[in-house]
This record gives C-alpha cells, sequence and structure tokens, in this order.
C-alpha cells in the first residue's frame, strides 16, 4: 500500500513536469490538460484534476481510495521552442502504447527540457533572412530586402541583450524604434529604398503570431482566461510597436520640419 | 508573373526562417515552407491579380487554406498542429498595418490613419475567423483525408 502512494506520486509529478514543459514552450492549452490526463490515466490515477492557465498549472488528485495530492506551479512565459512541445507530444503518445516506465519517462522529460535550441547566431541570421523574405513578399525590390536583412539581424541581436531585463512593452517600444531608426538611416542613403517595405519586412521577427493564434485557439476551445490574457499580450505587442515606429518617426518629422519619408 | 513568383518563394523562405526561430525540427521545415508560400499564394493571386473581393475576404480564404494544410500536414506526421500553424499564419498578419497605422497617426493623417487601423483589424478579424471555423472541422475528416491519399501511393 505504502509503495503504490509513493508511486501515485511520482504518477503525479512527471505529468506535472510534461505540462510544464509543454505550456512553457507554447503549446495550447488543451494539449496541456490532455497530455496531464493520459500519463494519469496510463499509471491508474484516476482521480487527478488539472486546471490550466496560461501561466501556471493546478494540480490535484485525491479521493476515498486515492491519497491526496496537490500541487500548484508558476510557470512565466517564455519564448516558445516548438520542437520540444513535439518532443513531449511523441513522449505521450509512447507512454500510451507502454513503452516506458516511470524512471526512464522522467529521464526523457530531462533530455527534453534540457535539449539546446538553435544557437543565438543561427537565429540572428534567420532573423535577417525571414525579414528579408518577408520584405520581397510585400513587393520590396532586392535593395529594400537587403536592408531588411541588415536590419532584421541588428534586430535580433537587440532582442537578445535586452531579453528578460525590462518589460514587454519598453523591449517592443524599443523593437519599433530600433527597425525605424536603422531604416531612416538606410533611406537616407542615396540607394532609393522604400523605407514601408523595410519596416514592413523587419517588423515580423516581433509581431507576437504566437501569442496571437494561441490566444484565438484557447478562446475557441473554451479556456476563455488564457485565451484573453494570450489576445492581450498579443495586442500590447502590437500597441508597443506601433508607439515604438510612430514616435521615432515623429522625432524625425520634428528634427528635420517634416520631410516626406 | 517573375514578381509573383519570387514574392511567393519568398513567402515560403521567409515562414522556415520564422519556424526556425520558433523552434520548429528541422525536419519539418518543407512544410512550413509549403504552408506559408500557399497562403501568400492566395492572397496575391486573388487580391492582387484578379483583384476579387477586398483584403479581408482574401486573408480568410488564405488562412482556411493554411489553417487546412497544418491540420492535414499534422496528422500526417502525428504531430501538433501548432509547428505548422505559427509560422505559417505570419505572412497574412498585418504587420504592415502597423507600420502605416502608426505613420499617418504621427503625421497627422488621422483619416488615413482610421482607415489602416481598422482595415488591419479587419483583416485581424478574418484570420481569427478562418482559424476558428477550420478548427471546427473534426479530426476525422483529416485521418480519412491522409489515409485516402496514402492508400493511394500505396496501390500505385
Amino acid at each position: 500500500m505504502g509503495e503504490e502512494r509513493a508511486d501515485q506520486r511520482e504518477v503525479l509529478d512527471v505529468a506535472m513536469e510534461a505540462g510544464h514543459i509543454l505550456l512553457e514552450n507554447g503549446a495550447e492549452i488543451f494539449r496541456v490538460e490532455e497530455t496531464i490526463d493520459r500519463i494519469c490515466g496510463h499509471f491508474g490515477v484516476e482521480s487527478e484534476n488539472a486546471f490550466v492557465l496560461s501561466n501556471g498549472i493546478f494540480l490535484t488528485a485525491g479521493s476515498s481510495r486515492e491519497k491526496v495530492f496537490a500541487r500548484v506551479k508558476h510557470i512565466p512565459v517564455r519564448g516558445a521552442q516548438l520542437y520540444r512541445v513535439a518532443a513531449v507530444n511523441q513522449l505521450s503518445r509512447e507512454i500510451v502504447e507502454g513503452r516506458y516506465d516511470l524512471p526512464r519517462i522522467r529521464e526523457r522529460l530531462e533530455q527534453i527540457r534540457t535539449a539546446p535550441g538553435k544557437r543565438p547566431w543561427v537565429r540572428v541570421l534567420m532573423s535577417g533572412i525571414g525579414s528579408g523574405s518577408f520584405c520581397l513578399m510585400f513587393g520590396g525590390t532586392v535593395r529594400d530586402c537587403l536592408a531588411a536583412f541588415a536590419i532584421g539581424c541588428l534586430l535580433y541581436v537587440y532582442l537578445l541583450c535586452v531579453s528578460g531585463r525590462c518589460s514587454k512593452i519598453v523591449e517592443n517600444i524599443g523593437g519599433g524604434m530600433v527597425i525605424t531608426v536603422l531604416g531612416i538611416f538606410l533611406v537616407r542613403l542615396p540607394l532609393g529604398l522604400d523605407l514601408s517595405h523595410i519596416i514592413s519586412g523587419a517588423i515580423m521577427p516581433l509581431v507576437p503570431g504566437l501569442a496571437f493564434t494561441n490566444g484565438i485557439r484557447d478562446i475557441a476551445d473554451g479556456d476563455y482566461i488564457s485565451g484573453t490574457v494570450r489576445m492581450i499580450d498579443a495586442l500590447l505587442v502590437f500597441l508597443s510597436l506601433a508607439a515604438g515606429v510612430g514616435f521615432t518617426i515623429s522625432i524625425y518629422h520634428h528634427l528635420t520640419g517634416g520631410i516626406v519619408l | 508573373m517573375t514578381t509573383l513568383l519570387t514574392q511567393i518563394l519568398a513567402a515560403g523562405i521567409g515562414t522556415v526562417a520564422f519556424g526556425a526561430i520558433f523552434g520548429v525540427p528541422t525536419r519539418y521545415y518543407p512544410y512550413c515552407g509549403v504552408i506559408g508560400g500557399a497562403g501568400w499564394a492566395v492572397y496575391v493571386v486573388l487580391w492582387q491579380m484578379l483583384e476579387l473581393w477586398s483584403e479581408p475576404y482574401v486573408v480568410f480564404f488564405a488562412t482556411m487554406l493554411v489553417i487546412l494544410l497544418s491540420r492535414f500536414f499534422a496528422v500526417l506526421e502525428r504531430c501538433p498542429v501548432t509547428i505548422f500553424l505559427i509560422s505559417g499564419i505570419l505572412p497574412l498578419v498585418p504587420g504592415a498595418g502597423i507600420y502605416w497605422t502608426s505613420y499617418y497617426v504621427v503625421t497627422n493623417q488621422l483619416e488615413e490613419a482610421s482607415r489602416r487601423g481598422f482595415l488591419a483589424l479587419k483583416v485581424a478579424v478574418a484570420i481569427v475567423l478562418g482559424i476558428v471555423i477550420v478548427f471546427e472541422i473534426p479530426q476525422g475528416f483529416f485521418r480519412a483525408a491522409v489515409g485516402a491519399i496514402a492508400g493511394k501511393r500505396e496501390k500505385s
């Protein structure tokens, strides 16, 4: 009996850890709940109940037959790494097929949690390529595209420097300002560049695609609290970006006496 | 025609690049590229070439295609749909709208600013509707679609 109880605790701990990795890396609320339910169900913990919000998991268990267990975990929003979501999803599928025992699952989760992402310079390069491509896509010329590539790279260097050190609002206002300042600088050079295309491309690494998409899906699934939080997150980022871009253009206009860009 | 193809190709490459930043596993890059390119192809062909409907409608149809493809590939590869969805939808998100809205606000062209701002809002609503509607299609439909295509492949 004593051993069984320790076992149940272990199951819930493992389920919590799996949920933690999923939520932190950009999974939808229902996927987190489903994975926790699936792992608990597979190991025969029936009284389990998980309540998941966009930044925390509440997990309890306990009935007349099973021991009481309760755990709350606060999970701050961080940059998503989708390969971890894919890996945990795959693992949960394999758990249900009965291929793992608890210590092995714990080991696998630890591996997934510590698996390194792309190196910073690769991400800087990708940010540049993404910005350049999107600039071209919006109808920019090859020169505009190269300018957006350079700004996209520098923007990501800025993001790596400030991320986690200041609030998200300040970070995004700053990001909007960085691209606009660099953009205006390049446009002033006699190269025939177009500011609107450059900025439309270079702003893309900052656009909150994940928060926006997941917010909509959470609301559609009926997870209104988490959905609303994520939508507000996305809205704030959009507004901060607009403020950063607008502020810079307005200063430039004051300095130059209203030269049209 | 060349510009059109260049733009679609650029959409595909850009989608893969942003997918990489979001940590999409390398083996799914081709799918991300196809989804991003296809979404943008619908957008440019319907809106800029044929000039059918207005921008929000076009974005709505493009979003529907992006989600359909994402769900199809997710079932095919047995992985979370989020992986394809988040980078695939990016070309359609009104990033340029942010620039134009704030540009017209600070240059005091408020009429233009509100026109651009509302357009961006309408496009966002179109994306929301596209996502919500296609996610109502039951998973079984995509399983059947994947099954049919995989079955054909085995026969030939």
